[in-house]
């Protein structure tokens, strides 16, 4: 019996190791920078420091709260068309779904700048027709599309999941007992689709709300995100390294995305608890 | 209705893929214009296959995507049998760490290997950001989609018949290879495959991690997009895009296949 546990243990041993040395002393080494000055003298300022990017914090929140709303609205019909496609056509319009997720982001991201600069398709076609062409690069508009563009995806896919698993016998039921259209929608299909709508939101927020690159390349350096700053005061690209309160805002972005998902995790529990009954 | 629905439908699709077909069309542009097509021509692709930082990117890209691939599934299989028969607040715990680098923001798990690489490497004379430490970075955040997609298949195991199979004098590895192993086989390809396949697209966890020597393909590609526009980035993705394509082809194909054939039987 010892020899079998020790087995198991063994087993076990190089994950241990491993999750040890490179995630948790990393998370570790982040919450001792934040906490310490360049000398390593233990210090508050780098966290009273993140005040100054408050306004940034904001911003971040904002686009990518205002991109995962979009991305349920868009994704939300889609999703609900294909789960009740046959089953054929249902894998193909997954697989035309997934596709473009295969295609590494930053190409995908490059190839908009192609449409909507300044000297781009679309201007180009509104001057071929007579009108005038806008800046559409470098505003806040280009990154929230950018973001849509990327995320959707991952939007589509939870809510599909979920859709598919409610029988069509469910909702004829409710028509039969004399629900209307957009009672079946409310009383019906949205709560027993939400935790495919939570994992969906968390999956479109989290990396939209972290990206530096999308507001890079389509922001043109205008948009500055929390990403942005934080990944400068890491490799310095542009400004002064300082890994310091680079990890406090490092620290506070991962706290902000571990609170907003306990309390949609409570979300989740509640809504289906309710959705049962 | 149906016709609205069909619309709606068709808009989506097309707004996912107006980009990469704008991408396609202007690769086989003969001028460097993304704006006027000045007619077809195979420069781009030529150019692409002459350019030696692109070509060293791709092949440090593939590497690292199979050595990260097949470490993180020798560790998170091996961990997940283990992880399985645990109980109470110790699974608990090693869950919730397993947890951490699928739940972070790319960012954040990419600051955080780095300033640990940075703390040692500085303190260590003659180690330096490299291929070395980008292979540990994507090794560590491969394991949890491994653990991920083998636990399930676990679940539906009986317990004992790693320890019947020792009672039994099969010596512990030969039990695992033997008795385990075929059962959660197909978890075990999943979690590779996903190991790969993300370990292929990251960029964000190689950009901080990889240094100078040993830059994939998306960082490669990153830093093209900072510098005057190249027609070679549409030529790249072009490939890269019909390879996809055609891979996933195949998948369904077979599996189609394979379908027709329980199908007959």
């Amino acid at each position: 019996m010892n020899r079998k546990s020790f087995t198991k243990r063994l087993i076990t041993a190089p994950y241990t190791v491993w999750m040890a040395i490179f995630v948790l002393v990393p998370i570790a080494l982040v919450v001792y920078y934040a906490l310490t000055d360049a000398d390593g003298h233990f210090t508050a300022g780098n966290v009273t420091a993140i005040v100054d990017y408050a306004k940034t914090f904001g911003i971040s929140v904002e686009l990518a709260l205002i991109s995962t709303a979009i991305c349920l609205l868009m994704a939300y019909p889609l999703a609900y068309a294909i789960a009740r496609m046959n089953t054929r056509r249902q894998s193909t319009m997954i697989m035309l779904v997934m596709l473009p997720m295969w295609m590494n982001f930053l190409i995908r991201t490059y190839a908009w700048i192609a449409i909507l600069a300044d000297k781009g398709l679309i201007n180009a076609f509104l001057q071929s027709i007579g009108l005038d062409g806008f800046k559409m690069i470098g505003t806040r508009g280009a990154v929230v599309l950018g973001m849509v563009y990327n995320f959707l995806p991952y939007m589509i896919l939870p809510i599909y999941t979920v859709l598919t698993k409610i029988e069509q016998s469910t909702i004829e039921a409710a028509q039969d007992l004399g629900a209307s259209r957009a009672q079946v929608f409310r009383r019906v299909l949205l709560p027993m689709s939400v935790p495919g709508i939570i994992s969906g939101i968390t999956m479109v927020f989290v990396p939209a709300v972290s990206t530096f690159v999308i507001s890079k390349l389509l922001g043109a350096g205008k948009t500055y995100l929390i990403g942005d700053i934080i990944e400068n005061y890491f490799l310095g690209n542009t400004g002064t390294v300082n890994y310091n309160i680079g990890a406090s805002l490092s620290l506070v972005l991962m706290l902000m995305i571990l609170i907003s998902m306990a309390i949609m995790n409570h979300f989740d529990k509640d809504e289906s608890a309710g959705g049962m009954i | 209705m149906k016709v609205l629905s069909k619309a709606y439908n068709f808009l989506i699709f097309a707004f996912l893929y107006a980009p990469i077909a704008v991408m396609i069309f202007f690769s086989f542009n003969s001028t460097k214009s993304f704006r006027r097509f000045g007619g077809f021509s195979l420069r781009w692709y030529t150019e692409l296959f002459h350019d030696q930082v692109i070509l060293k990117s791709l092949y440090i890209s593939l590497a690292v995507a199979a050595l990260s691939a097949i470490i993180a599934t020798l560790i998170g299989t091996l961990a997940s049998v283990g992880i399985h028969s645990m109980r109470g607040a110790k699974k608990r715990a090693y869950l919730a760490v397993n947890n951490i680098p699928v739940t972070n923001p790319d960012i954040v798990t990419a600051i955080s290997m780095m300033v640990l690489f940075v703390f040692f490497v500085t303190r260590m004379n003659g180690m330096e950001m490299g291929f070395g430490t980008l292979l540990i970075s994507h090794i560590t955040f491969n394991i949890p989609y491994v653990v991920l997609s083998v636990l399930p298949k676990l679940r539906g195991l009986n317990d004992n018949i790693f320890e019947a199979a020792q009672d039994l004098g099969c010596p512990p590895a030969k039990s695992f290879l033997k008795v385990v192993v075929p059962q959660i086989s197909q978890g075990i390809v999943t979690g590779f495959i996903m190991a790969f396949t993300l370990s292929l697209d990251d960029f964000v966890i190689s950009y901080f991690n990889s240094g100078s020597t040993a830059q994939t393909l998306p960082v490669t590609i990153y830093s093209m997009t900072k510098r005057p526009y190249s027609p070679k980035i549409n030529a790249l993705s072009t490939l890269l895009f019909v390879a996809v394509m055609v891979l996933l082809l195949i998948v369904n194909l077979r599996r189609s296949g394979e379908g027709k054939k329980e199908a007959k039987h």
